[in-house]
């Protein structure tokens, strides 16, 4: 048992990573992420396991050193906030077109724009649909509590591993800022060069006798080998579609009424179904752990069961997208959200299930 | 038992510390626990708060509509958490800085003089223990001995030099809380 810690969800990112034998992390400081590029120069990995950390000049610099990090087989990661993570969209296409394996912290804040700094989840469609240009999809995360964030960076570090496909945490200002308590796994090794030659076979690690030079790029001017590239890809994605879904569920079993919600609004969420089931009110939630693969599956037998799902977000909303096209018309789906960097209270969400469900 | 707080007044008070000791203090006798701050411009806009939660459960809301506790340190937060104490719940306020005092009838109000005191103790800045022992006298759900673990826990090993002067004030805090 290692010891339990109380620590903001932007230091225990930084801490797990260090634990889970990041090779590198390549970030530039902004609020509500700016905790995470503190907290590894307070504590110095360099001297810990070796871990290279910098402050790169921009955002898009750091995507880069993480996209070539990546490309020699390194664990590698960046973080930013919803302004930020929009500058790093061309390398993020680039690095998943290349198909190299890379962790990706968004810890949202209100947008468009420079918005707000107050937390938000308005790049939901930014983080599940892509982002950047081409058909490609990142691994996406959602963490609702400080230990999710520790434990989702070595999950995250496999997934992408695994894949050879980025992997992004799409976090807020809440899960970012608040404190709670974290424990830690034991601390991971780096790879040495060897290793990652065995590993990583794919790697630039430079040409061996046994093979030719592996090149790693996402050019590729022939359309029909483009296509193949192409076709390639999306079966990677099916697979992640079949296999790694993740969700949580609470109070769906006798379930009238279903909330979904992820992030720091399933936490507001859990409250306001206390408070409905007081009342009487027979309501579950279910919290998408993945956005992409998204539980498609399990909402739409869920819409056997219910009378009517709400989706809370703190957007205009956009997973309500992904919840209709689940339930494919089978009950009624509603959107709660605030936008801006207003949080939605637990409250407001009780109002809003009995105004748009209930009464409705 | 679950017990929601906000704990609000001005950046410096010692607002957000506070706050995390009574976290550190609840996971010192193995409670849950969460901590979330006002950060960025709302902590410039007169008023630093801190919602503290500390339960027996798992903590679902970290951010809350309605709180068990609010520990109110100037009239901005005043204006701004009076009404957000559940009915039966507990307000206490420093009356340092209050221009206007509470007024709801259906909850219990206590008063503390803890600037005054901190200041005829000779150190302004234990103001914020002096507070939380108000606050115990009041809702005793952390043992002294976990307050003292949570101190040595929140506070960096150059100042637990200070942890007897914080004791000291928390006890002061214990005797001087009154219902108003």
């Amino acid at each position: 048992m290692t010891e339990i810690k109380l620590m903001k969800g932007n230091e225990a990112v930084a801490e797990a990573a260090i634990l889970a034998g990041a090779d590198g992390y390549f970030g530039y400081p902004i609020t509500p992420q700016s905790e995470v590029l503190e907290y590894f120069m307070i504590e110095k990995p360099h001297e810990r396991t070796g871990m290279v950390i910098l402050q790169a000049e921009s955002e898009v610099a750091a995507i880069n050193m993480v996209y070539g990090g990546a490309a020699a087989g390194k664990k590698v990661m960046t973080s930013s906030s919803s302004p930020g993570v929009s500058l790093k969209q061309e390398g993020l296409s680039y690095i998943a077109g290349a198909e190299l394996p890379c962790l990706i912290v968004n810890v949202q804040r209100g947008g468009p724009g420079l918005g707000t700094i107050q937390p938000s989840q308005s790049d939901y469609f930014q983080s599940v649909k892509g982002g950047g240009h081409g058909d490609y999809k990142l691994i996406v995360l959602a963490p609702s509590s400080v230990q999710e964030m520790a434990d989702f960076v070595s999950l995250g570090f496999d997934l992408a591993f695994k894949y050879r496909n980025p992997v992004m945490i799409l976090s807020d200002g809440v899960i970012g800022q608040m404190m709670e308590k974290v424990e830690f796994k034991p601390q991971q090794k780096r790879l040495t060069e060897e290793e990652i030659m065995k590993k990583c076979p794919w790697a630039t690690t430079g040409k061996t006798p046994d093979r030719e030079r592996n090149i790693i790029t996402s050019l590729e001017l022939v359309s029909e080998k483009q296509e193949l590239h192409n076709i390639k890809l999306q079966k990677k994605y099916k697979k992640m579609i079949d296999t790694e879904v993740l969700f949580e569920k609470f109070d769906c079993d006798d379930a009238e009424y279903l909330i979904v919600a992820f992030g720091s609004s399933a936490r507001i969420c859990s409250k306001a179904v206390k408070t409905l089931r007081e009342n009487g009110v027979k309501v579950g939630l279910l919290r998408p752990i993945t956005l992409f693969p998204f539980p498609t599956e399990e909402i739409n037998k869920l819409a056997d069961q219910v009378k009517g799902i709400l989706s809370v977000e703190m957007n205009a909303g956009q997973m309500v997208e992904d919840i209709r096209l689940a339930v494919n018309g089978k009950v009624k789906v509603e959107h709660f959200g605030r936008m801006g960097g207003v949080i939605a209270m637990p409250n407001e969400v009780v109002e809003a299930l009995n105004n748009k469900l209930i009464g409705g | 038992m679950t017990e929601e707080i906000i704990i609000a007044g001005f950046g410096g008070q010692g607002v957000l510390s506070m706050g995390k000791i009574i976290a550190y203090s609840g996971i010192m006798q193995d409670q849950e626990v969460s901590w979330m701050p006002s950060y960025g411009p709302e902590m410039r806009g007169g008023t630093a708060n801190v919602t503290v939660i500390v339960s027996d459960n798992k903590v679902s809301s970290p951010l809350l509509n309605e709180y068990d506790t609010a520990i109110i340190l100037n009239q901005q937060s005043m204006d701004k958490f009076e009404e957000t104490v559940k009915p039966g719940g507990v307000l206490l306020y420093d009356p340092n800085g209050i221009s206007k005092n509470p007024t709801r009838k259906d909850i219990k109000i206590y008063k503390i003089t803890a600037t005054a005191e901190a200041t005829g103790m000779g150190n302004p800045k234990i103001f914020n223990m002096i507070v939380l022992g108000g606050y115990l006298k009041i809702k005793p759900i952390l043992k002294m001995e976990n307050v003292i673990k949570g101190l040595k826990k929140s506070l960096p090993e150059r100042h637990h030099h200070l942890i007897p002067l914080n004791e000291k004030a928390i006890t002061k805090g214990l005797e001087l809380v009154k219902e108003t």
